[in-house]
């Protein structure tokens, strides 16, 4: 199996309006890794997978995309971005219908067989029955795990996760944890998930980054991330003692 | 009279719809990059597209006037007083119109739809399309605004049409006439025709409006 990098990010500083967010922030991810990236909120972690998503240019730094340089924004490249999805804490139906949403990323490929994609993608996060309902009906967790299907269902590469589970309920998370796991093994995806949430990133996750003062502190397994960290505020921020 | 009238309506709906349609032709791929793009000056832009609602008619059919008229510099084309005069001079109305209210109805939608459509894999015409999609109630809302001020306009299609009988009378101007004449139970029929089209036309937008585009 592939184990080798499939992204990495190098020497990333990124401000807005005079206040840096990012500074010189390097960070990779390998196929077959699901990388928990943790951190207080507002430390930059949404800033983070935007830019390896292409969506935002940082101010210095670049991002590798299976080894070649990523473009940002008007220059990302198509080819690279669509090998990756983005999954975002709040979802954004773009159709009416629960399929016509999941189908969008496949028709915008002209792909062949999209019955057959779509529903398995919305039978991974048991919403084969909702097919034909409209998105603005779905309560907010099966909205949520529509939008995993639809980030998934051009098996990409790449998935990134930013709170993709934030405000949901003990059941839409396991569901899409699950999911989550399922792909990870299954597609031997990298994954790049953000979380404040520590027992999200513990039950998951095959190894942790902790983000702090616009840089990765501390970067290792998981088990070693929350039993026996290096640094002091890894430590803290772990241990729930990090005041805000 | 029922021939007249027949003729008058047929003229209202082709002039104003003709106007309308050409018009958005242009206005709303206009509208949907300045409701998509953050560039200097949208601000500025947006302004002025404000302003030109108020475009008073009699001035729009003044410059069309000019433009058209003998010496100017389309005399040759011996445009004025006829029925696409009137259209170019009701698109110089309706254009402002649709052109900004699809931008802002664009730039409402524009960062979550631009953005998720991205992240999902859509190329830059592809993203346009889903937000225009997103965006539809508000543009074909324009689209009906800009109709409506077309067909009810009087000032521009009086001054470059010259309401002549059988060739440039329109609804407006029929009523014009009529009321300056006494027949005001005429004039207030002609109304009530003017309103009825207006409304015909608005429920057909209206089925676009709830349908939205197949990607
Ligand atoms: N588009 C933006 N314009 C200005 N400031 C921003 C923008 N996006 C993020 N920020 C700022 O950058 C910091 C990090 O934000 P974010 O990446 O969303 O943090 P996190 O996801 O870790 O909570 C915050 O202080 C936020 O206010
Ligand atoms: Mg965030």
């Amino acid at each position: 199996m592939n184990n080798e990098v499939a992204m990495r990010a190098k020497g990333i500083c990124k401000g807005f309006d005079g206040k840096s967010v990012l500074e010189d922030l390097s960070v990779s991810v390998s196929h077959g890794e699901l990388l928990a990236i943790i951190g207080p909120s507002g430390v930059g972690k949404t800033t983070l997978l935007r830019i390896l998503n292409g969506l935002l240019e940082p101010d210095k730094g670049k991002v590798y995309f299976m080894k070649e340089p990523l473009g940002f924004e008007h220059d990302c490249d198509l080819e690279a971005r669509r090998r990756m999805a983005l999954l975002s804490q709040k979802p954004y139906p773009l159709m009416k219908n629960v399929w016509d949403n999941v189908a969008y990323p496949l028709r915008l490929r002209d792909q062949k067989e999209i019955d057959k994609k779509v529903s398995d993608a919305l039978e991974h996060v048991s919403l084969l029955e909702t097919a034909d309902r409209k998105a603005s009906t779905l309560s907010s967790g099966e909205l949520q795990r529509m939008a995993f299907a639809r980030a998934t269902v051009f098996e990409p590469e790449i998935l990134l996760l930013d709170e993709f589970t934030a405000h949901l309920d003990p059941y839409n998370i396991s569901v899409l944890e699950d999911a989550v796991d399922w792909y990870l093994k299954e597609k031997n995806a990298a994954i790049v998930m953000v979380t404040h949430n520590l027992f999200q990133a513990e039950r998951i996750s095959s190894s942790t980054a902790f983000l702090f003062d616009g840089e990765i502190i501390e970067r290792d397994r998981t088990e070693k991330i929350f039993n026996e960290p290096e640094d002091e505020r890894t430590e803290a921020f772990v241990s729930g003692e990090m005041v805000f | 009279m029922t021939g007249d009238l027949l003729h008058v309506t047929l003229l209202s709906i082709f002039v104003s719809v003709s106007a309308t349609l050409l018009a958005s032709a242009m206005a709303v791929p206009l509208g949907t990059i300045m409701g998509l793009r953050k560039f200097r000056g949208r601000e500025v832009i947006r302004t002025v597209t404000y302003t030109l609602y108020g475009f008073p008619p009699v001035v729009a059919g003044l410059l069309i006037y000019l433009l058209i008229s003998s010496q100017g510099p389309l005399g040759s084309l011996d445009l004025l007083f006829t029925p696409t005069a009137m259209i170019l001079a009701q698109m110089v109305l309706v254009f402002p119109i649709v052109t900004g209210l699809t931008m802002s109805s664009v730039s409402q939608v524009a960062e979550d739809v631009k953005e998720t459509a991205m992240t999902l894999g859509a190329d830059r015409w592809q993203t346009a399309k889903t937000v225009l999609n997103e965006a539809r109630i508000g543009v074909i809302s324009a689209i009906m605004i800009g109709f409506g001020r077309a067909i009810a306009e009087v000032g521009a299609v009086i001054i470059v049409g010259g309401n002549i009988k059988w060739h440039t009378r329109v609804l407006t101007t029929a009523i014009v006439l009529e009321t300056r004449r006494g027949n005001f139970e005429y004039a207030l029929m002609l109304g009530v025709v003017l309103l009825s089209v207006a409304l015909f036309i608005f429920f057909i937008l209206k089925r676009y409006q709830e349908k939205g585009v197949k990607m």
